[in-house]
């Protein structure tokens, strides 16, 4: 019998060599003479292990090798990898591994078990059970369903997933749209990735369901450019639920349809905003729509949408499938359910990491991150992409909760925490969140388009020395500018790192230079 | 402006009629166009905005809002230098500036040889392996600047 073998096909991965890892195990198996069924599933999320080899034992259990790159798979192949045998090298079953054992994985559960785009693992794994409780349900329920699990958009902005849901159902209008913001531009961020990569019929499934619950028949996936690995694990995947039914004119036999789309962006960070998005989607410079309306009642092309995060829409078959209060029974005060955080940056053991809401970011550098890469202190870290804010090491023990991260002006956002070791020079990473902003910024109000560059200006004075506490006020009063007078959260929300950064690292900001 | 070898752009009318009666198409149409011909020139401009029934000047304002759209041809491989903060917290800044003298050129420029053409991007969704490195569609992570340099090396002799 074929030996099992595991290796994620995870763009992580990938770039840390897992396409090469898998081709000399083939190549080593098939000079052993042993036969070999190599799967490629998602990435258990465990980056800084990636490459990541799993091979099933007699016992069908999995047992992790990492990191394996090309060179170290002869070494392990004649210590017996394909009979999971001991190496310096073996890590065990993944499940059993403190770092994975601690968290709570509901929406991630079968990313990097399942292959991402076979409908029979998907469904051997619990997939489809949520879709198929929907078409037995009314669509007021479905989306009361959704409404009393508590999930908040995980795109950053956390407006409650079932008030859109609701707000599309009561339109009359016989064309609605399903759109997936998979625009995922933030540092720090790679869950929307993982997910579409991983599991993407978990994302097709929560669309489909949107799509049942509101009477919308088409949907659009907005995926940004820089991405193309989930691209085509989205388009095969599509192909793949079409093929078996579960897409098309008749979803499942229901008589009811939902088709489905990829639209690829074209490198517009602003596109994660959720009307520029559509303005992409429909053809136009991405400029940021003025609201009201509401795109639940005119969104793409004049008409009620949709319009959820990856993570949002892809939490959605759990809620289904186990009920709302399964889901809102995990989590914290109004955060209810589980939030994929993303470790990133100057960290020893980066990666996705799943758990309820209420974990402190102080748990999540050290017990999961392991600290520094680099092995220095952890000065500052920045949660919530560019326009989070940047935390000294006092406030670590904050829980990850929306609220209590809006009470010390900080914000959850995706969930992407990027840690940065005492070399880092905030007032640098002020001035670069002012350029980012300049770069990305669509133009269509003042604040945001020239205040972002007076900014850049204004902090390069501080930098070279120039009457430095009268900029820093200037540098202030703009920010107060961008803050309240910006159409959306692009320029409204840059003043956070950059005031942050002053408010907590005042000394990179008065030194001489 | 050569707008009258627009009647001998084949490719454009089959990228054309391959997307009518698409909802929201000219993002396709310009990947498309992109893809297949490496940029989206004046001449190209000029017919999609006939076939769309929009002004070239919507056309070209779509053009040139998206960093992804070029006007002219790129050197035979796109290096993309991710400049985004979870790659600074590890150093990229030490990748940009080497990719830079490597190539000799900055952002947006193509190195003498014509094979590289380097540009800034803000994250690849790689940033527990930072600093990130994509050329054409193959990511790299923790790209130190000697790392960079075997994989420009690999990239060359290919």
């Amino acid at each position: 019998m074929a030996v099992r073998i595991y290796i994620s096909r995870d763009a992580a991965a990938q770039a840390l060599g897992a396409d090469e890892t898998a081709a000399a195990l083939q190549l080593a198996a098939a000079s052993k003479g042993t036969s070999i069924a190599l799967t490629r599933v998602g990435s258990r999320g465990m980056v800084w292990l990636e490459p990541l080899v799993e091979v099933e034992n007699a016992s069908g259990q999995r047992i992790a090798y990492g990191p394996v790159t090309a060179d170290d798979v002869p070494g392990l192949v004649k210590a017996g990898l394909f009979d999971a045998a001991p190496h310096p090298l073996r890590l065990g079953r993944v499940e059993d591994m403190p770092w994975f054992a601690k968290q709570e994985r509901l929406t991630f559960a079968r990313v990097g078990v399942i292959d991402p785009v076979s409908i029979d693992d998907y469904v051997a794994h619990g997939g489809y059970a949520g879709l198929q409780r929907a078409l037995s349900m009314t669509s007021a329920e479905i989306v009361h369903e959704v409404l009393e699990s508590g999930l908040r958009g995980r795109g950053g902005a956390a407006f409650p997933t079932g008030i859109k849901w609701r707000t599309v159902l009561e339109q009359d209008s016989p064309r609605k749209y399903v759109v997936c913001n998979a625009d995922e531009g933030d540092s720090g961020t790679f869950s929307d990735r993982m997910l579409m990569e991983g599991d993407p019929l978990c994302l097709i499934e929560g669309m489909t369901i949107a799509g049942i619950a509101v009477g919308a028949t088409k949907g659009y996936i907005y995926l940004r450019c820089e991405y193309p690995h989930a691209g085509h694990a989205l388009r095969e995947a599509i192909a793949a639920a079409r093929a078996r039914g579960y897409l098309g004119a008749d979803v499942c036999g229901s008589g009811k349809a939902f088709e489905l789309e990829v639209r690829m962006g074209a490198g517009a960070y602003i596109c994660g905003e959720e009307t520029a998005l559509l303005e992409s989607l429909e053809g136009k410079r991405a400029e940021v729509r003025y609201r009201p309306p509401l795109p639940a009642i005119k969104g793409l092309f004049g008409e009620p949408t949709i319009i959820n995060n990856v993570i949002s829409l892809g939490s959605v078959p759990i809620i289904l499938a186990r009920g709302a209060s399964y889901y809102r029974d995990f989590g914290m005060g109004r955060s209810r359910g589980t939030l994929p955080i993303q470790l990133a940056g100057n960290l020893q053991r980066g990666g996705l990491v799943e758990k309820a809401f209420g974990v402190t970011l102080r748990e999540l550098l050290y017990d999961f991150g392991g600290g520094s890469a680099s092995g220095r202190p952890i000065r500052a870290v920045q949660v919530g992409g560019p326009l989070g804010a940047y935390l000294p090491e006092s406030q670590f023990d904050t829980p990850l909760d929306y609220e209590a991260f809006t009470a010390i002006g900080a914000l959850v956002g995706h969930g992407g925490i990027v840690a940065f070791d005492d070399t880092v020079d905030m007032a640098r990473m002020a001035r670069y969140a002012m350029e980012f902003c300049a770069v990305e910024s669509c133009g269509k109000c003042t604040p945001c388009r020239i205040g972002s560059t007076r900014g850049v200006e204004v902090i390069d004075r501080i930098l070279q020395g120039v009457e430095k506490q009268a900029n820093l006020v200037q540098l202030e009063s703009l920010c107060e500018t961008m803050q309240h007078g910006s159409l959306c959260g692009l320029g409204g929300m840059t003043p956070f790192p950059v005031m942050s950064a002053v408010k907590h690292f005042p000394g990179d900001f008065s030194r001489d230079r | 402006m050569a707008v009258t070898e627009l009647d001998n752009d084949a490719t454009l009318e089959r990228i054309l009629a391959e997307h009518a009666g698409m909802e929201g198409p000219l993002l396709p149409i310009l990947h498309a166009l992109q893809e297949t011909v490496g940029h989206i020139s004046p001449a190209h401009v000029a017919g999609i905005a006939r076939a769309l029934n929009l002004a070239r000047a919507e056309v070209h304002g779509v053009v040139s809002f998206y960093h992804y759209f070029r006007q002219r041809d790129p050197g035979r491989h796109v290096v993309h230098v991710c400049r985004a903060e979870a790659c600074q917290a590890m150093q990229g800044e030490q990748t940009e500036q080497h990719a830079k003298r490597e190539l000799g050129v900055d952002f947006g420029g193509t190195s003498a040889d014509g094979l590289f053409t380097l540009e800034a991007v803000y994250c690849l969704g790689n940033c527990a392996a930072a600093p990130s490195v994509m050329v054409d569609e193959k990511l790299y992570g923790r790209v130190t600047p000697e790392r960079l340099t075997a994989i420009l090396a690999d990239w060359r002799n290919r």
